[in-house]
C-alpha cells in the first residue's frame, strides 16, 4: 500500500516538476498519468498492490472532488451573472460532442471491422 | 447564527472553525449520506453522490455563514488525493490497452473531433452570450473528468470551483440525455456509444453506460482517460486560436 502510494506520488511529483520547469500548460498529474502508463507498458503491468491501491483511489473519485466543488459558494455571483450563457452552452455543446464522437466512431470502426 | 448560540456552544463552534477536524468529518459524513440516498434512489443521474454532497455542504456553509476557507482547512486533506487519483487512472487505461490498440485510429479521430467540437462550441456560445474570459476557460474543459478539468482551468486563468461545477452539470445532463441522443442519430454500436458518453460527459455518463452494456462501459473508461490527455494538450491551443 505504501509502496503503491509512493509510486503514484512520485509520478505526480515528476509530472509537476516537468510542468513547472517547462511551463507547459498540461497539468502535472496528467503528465504523471502518462508517465505511469509508460512505466506499466515497460514493466508489463501493475503489481497486485498497485492495482488494488489504484482501484481504491478510483472507487472514491467522486468524493475527492467534493471539497473543490463546494468552492462554488465563492462563485455564486459569477454563476448568476452568466446564467444564460451557461444554460445554453453546456447542453448544446454536450449534445454536439455526443453526436460527433458517436457517429464518427460508429462509421470508422464499422469500416475497420469490414476491412 | 453565532449570536443565536448559547455561550459555551459559541466557544466550541468558533474553536472548531479554526481546526481541520470539522471540515474533514463533515465531508466524509455528507458523502456517506449522499451515497445512501443515491443507493435508495437506484443510482439516478440526479442523485449522483458528488452532486448531492456538493449541494448539501454548500447549503450548510451558506446557512451557517461559515467561510469556504474555514471548511477547506479540513477538506484540503481529501482534495489533495485528487492528484494521485488522477495518476491512478493509468491502471484501468493499461488494462484496456488491447481495445485501445486494436481501434486506435477510430478512437483517436472520433475522440479528438468530439472533444474539439464540445469544447469550442461551449466557449463560442458562451462568448456570444457575453461570458468573460475566466468563465470561458472554466467552461472549456467541462467534458473532462473533474481533477483534470480543474487543473486545466487553473492553468488557463479560470476558476477551478467553477470548472468543477460545469463538469458536474455536463455529466448529469450527458447521463440523462445520452441514450436519447444515440437513438435520434442512430448510433447503435456499443463501442461508439461508450466512447461518445465518456468523451462528452466523462464518468457520470460512463457510469450510465456501464449499467447498459459492458463494452460500452469499457470504451467510456478509455475515453475518460484519453480525453483528459487530449483536452490538456488541445485546450491551450484552442484558447489561443479563438482568442478567448
Amino acid at each position: 500500500m505504501v509502496r503503491a502510494i509512493m509510486i503514484l506520488l512520485l509520478c505526480q511529483l515528476v509530472g509537476t516538476v516537468v510542468q513547472e520547469g517547462t511551463g507547459l500548460p498540461i497539468p502535472g498529474p496528467v503528465m504523471g498519468l502518462v508517465l505511469l502508463i509508460g512505466l506499466l507498458l515497460w514493466r508489463g503491468g501493475p503489481s497486485p498492490e498497485l492495482h488494488d491501491t489504484a482501484h481504491g483511489f478510483l472507487k472514491y473519485f467522486g468524493l475527492l472532488f467534493v471539497p473543490a466543488g463546494v468552492g462554488v459558494v465563492t462563485e455564486l455571483q459569477v454563476l448568476q451573472a452568466n446564467a444564460l450563457a451557461i444554460a445554453v452552452a453546456i447542453p448544446v455543446s454536450t449534445i454536439l460532442g455526443l453526436v460527433v464522437t458517436g457517429v464518427l466512431m460508429q462509421r470508422l470502426s464499422r469500416s475497420e471491422d469490414d476491412a | 447564527m453565532h449570536s443565536l448560540l448559547p455561550l459555551p456552544f459559541f466557544h466550541v463552534w468558533s474553536y472548531l472553525q479554526t481546526q481541520p477536524l470539522l471540515g474533514l468529518t463533515a465531508t466524509l459524513c455528507t458523502w456517506e449520506l449522499a451515497c445512501f440516498i443515491d443507493a435508495r434512489a437506484g443510482h439516478k443521474p440526479m442523485t449522483n453522490p458528488t452532486f448531492l454532497s456538493i449541494t448539501f455542504l454548500a447549503c450548510a456553509l451558506l446557512l451557517t455563514g461559515t467561510p469556504y476557507s474555514a471548511y477547506f482547512n479540513g477538506a484540503q486533506y481529501v482534495h489533495f488525493l485528487l492528484g494521485p487519483a488522477t495518476v491512478a487512472l493509468a491502471v484501468p487505461m493499461y488494462a484496456n490497452r488491447h481495445s485501445i490498440k486494436k481501434h486506435f485510429g477510430p478512437i483517436f479521430i472520433s475522440l479528438t473531433a468530439g472533444s474539439f467540437v464540445a469544447a469550442s462550441s461551449a466557449m463560442l456560445i458562451a462568448r456570444a452570450l457575453g461570458a468573460p474570459h475566466n468563465v470561458l476557460v472554466s467552461l472549456g474543459p467541462k467534458s473532462v473528468t473533474s481533477p483534470i478539468a480543474m487543473a486545466i482551468a487553473q492553468n488557463l486563468g479560470g476558476q477551478p470551483p467553477l470548472a468543477a461545477v460545469f463538469v458536474m452539470i455536463t455529466g448529469i445532463f450527458g447521463a440523462v440525455i445520452c441514450t436519447s441522443v444515440f437513438k435520434l442519430v442512430r448510433v447503435k454500436d456499443w463501442r461508439a456509444q461508450g466512447l461518445a458518453a465518456g468523451t462528452a460527459a466523462h464518468g457520470l455518463a460512463t457510469a450510465r453506460m456501464i449499467l447498459i452494456n459492458e463494452t460500452a462501459g469499457a470504451f467510456g473508461g478509455v475515453a475518460i482517460g484519453l480525453n483528459g490527455i487530449v483536452t490538456s494538450v488541445m485546450l491551450p491551443l484552442l484558447v489561443q486560436m479563438f482568442g478567448f
